[in-house]
């Protein structure tokens, strides 16, 4: 599956990374980086990072 | 199972209608929601969205294929027609998920005057909102996340702020380390900070002065009673499934065959508590027991076992704490650096079982981790750490001794 963070908007709280965090994660500098292209088996958490992010900032590309 | 219903188009009952979309249900779904809004995002109501409107809605509202019932309570639920009750509508189901969520407690008899505003919906805050506009002197009563927020913001906008607090701000919440240091940044943006408790309001047509126990009164045009809020199960009467403790859910994640809840209403045996009863009033576990209890609908799955996970803002610092955090751990700071960067641990019994800070958003996912692991044993041989039952993000963060005022 492909997804995508805005990241203008992204505050980040870190929630995506609770959710799924084989998917998410801060780097040194607290930025968030990210896999674009995660494993289909992980859209239950996924789906779950884009619900608890506090500024809807996970977006879940269609195709 | 054919029809679904979910009372409560929060949060947790909108992520229980997308995983039921996403596990394939294809029946009928109804959303019934006091609200005359689609889910959307509370947190906002007490920071940034008090300074303007901003589109809260949460997505996907309108893929989940549901029929929306918004603008009017459920009013009962019929166990033995197995419907819900709107009035005199009765909306039939085979199951069922109750995410009526939190409301605002009532304040003290005669404290109803024009001025005086609660903190819990959109309508809320924008009813705030347009009396913010006329530069009022305001104070805000009780020293929880919403109360502290939501003073924090209008001093944001510079207006002269009060914040009366029953205990020392966040303490029931975060601990006395922490509190202290919230205090601090209150004091230090020119909150004045009052310890006291709320015996009343008087004005005439109109709040003027709020009076406190110990005699003092405070000069208010404005008054914001973030007092603490309790579960909403008053259309539950009659049931045996909710009090006003909440809605008890077993280790199926059922309240009774074909029926679940999550939420801020929800409350359950958590194995990393003891196997006690909790309630989490945070907005990413709506998420997560939103989901939860869809799965539980539809058959066959574990115990809820989430860690806590909450952020709170004071001025333009986020505060993150994850775990059980609770003024009967043990806290102390580990790192405390200038511009309010902090960090404190939370141990009971010696045992590492939560963390609160700003400004060190990278720890904490692995805090999490080693949280979740110190926990672990815990699980097994039953000894969780203490806590009041609530682990609080909302303004029941004060507890039932200070709700007073
Ligand atoms: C001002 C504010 C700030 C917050 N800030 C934070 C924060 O920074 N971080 C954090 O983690 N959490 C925060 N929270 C808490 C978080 O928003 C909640 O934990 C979350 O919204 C809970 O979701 P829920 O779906 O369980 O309940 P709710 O969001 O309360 O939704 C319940 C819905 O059910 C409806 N309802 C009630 N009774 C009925 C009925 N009889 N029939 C039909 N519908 C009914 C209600 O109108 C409501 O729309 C905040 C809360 C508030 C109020
Ligand atoms: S949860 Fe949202 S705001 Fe937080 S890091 Fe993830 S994308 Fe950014």
């Amino acid at each position: 599956m492909k997804i995508r963070v805005d990241m203008a908007k992204c505050e980040t709280h870190a929630q995506c990374v609770f959710a799924a965090p084989e998917a998410f994660s801060l780097d040194d500098d607290d930025e968030l980086v990210y896999d674009a292209n995660p494993d289909d088996a992980l859209r239950a958490k996924i789906e779950q990072a884009v619900l608890a992010c506090p500024v809807q900032a996970v977006f879940i590309e269609q195709g | 199972m054919r029809r679904i219903a979910i009372v409560g188009a929060g949060l947790a009952g909108f992520s229980a209608g997308q995983e039921l979309r996403r596990l394939g249900f294809d029946g009928d779904l109804t959303v019934i929601g006091a609200e005359p809004h689609r889910p959307y995002r509370r947190p906002p109501l007490s920071k940034e969205h008090l300074l303007g409107e901003s589109d809260l809605s949460l997505r996907g509202a309108d893929e989940l294929g549901a029929a929306w019932r918004l603008g009017r309570a459920a009013t009962g639920l019929d166990l033995e027609r197995r419907a819900v009750l709107v009035g005199e509508a009765a909306i039939g189901f085979d199951g069922l998920v109750i995410a009526t969520g939190l409301r605002a407690k009532s304040l003290p008899e005669g404290t109803a005057l024009p001025g005086v505003h609660f903190l819990r919906g959109l309508d809320d805050a924008r009813g705030l909102r347009r009396e913010i506009e006329a530069r009022p002197r305001t104070v805000v009563v009780g020293g929880g996340f919403i109360g502290s927020e939501t003073a924090a913001t209008l001093r944001g906008l510079g207006l002269e702020v009060t914040l009366i607090s029953g205990r020392p701000v966040l303490r029931s919440a975060l601990g006395a380390e922490v509190g202290a240091i919230a205090e601090a940044m209150h004091r230090e943006h020119g909150v004045e900070v009052r310890t006291g408790r709320m015996a009343g309001v008087s004005g005439t047509g109109r709040v003027e002065r709020v009076h406190l126990q110990d005699g003092g009164t405070v000069t208010a045009d404005l008054v914001v009673a973030a007092l603490g809020a309790e579960p909403e199960t008053e259309w539950l009467r009659g049931t045996g499934l909710g009090d006003g403790d909440g809605v008890m859910v077993g280790a199926d994640g059922l309240v009774a065959p074909g029926i679940a809840a999550a939420g801020d209403v929800a409350r359950w045996p958590h194995p990393l508590h003891s196997g006690r009863t909790l309630r989490i009033e945070h907005y990413a576990n709506a998420a997560e027991q939103g989901a939860h209890a869809a799965r539980a609908l539809l058959g066959g799955i574990g115990p809820y076992t989430p860690l806590p996970n909450f952020w709170s803002h004071l001025y333009g610092r986020r505060l993150q704490a994850v775990g059980f955090t609770g003024a009967d751990c043990e806290s102390r700071l580990v790192a405390q650096e200038p511009g309010h960067r902090f960090m404190a641990e939370y141990r009971h019994r010696g045992r590492l079982v939560g963390v609160a800070a700003a400004g060190f958003a990278r720890a904490m996912p692995e805090y999490r981790q080693r949280i979740a692991q110190a926990l672990a044993p815990v699980a097994e041989t039953a000894e969780g750490p203490p806590d009041t039952g609530v682990v609080s993000g909302g303004p029941t963060s004060q507890r039932a001794d200070e709700r007073a005022g």
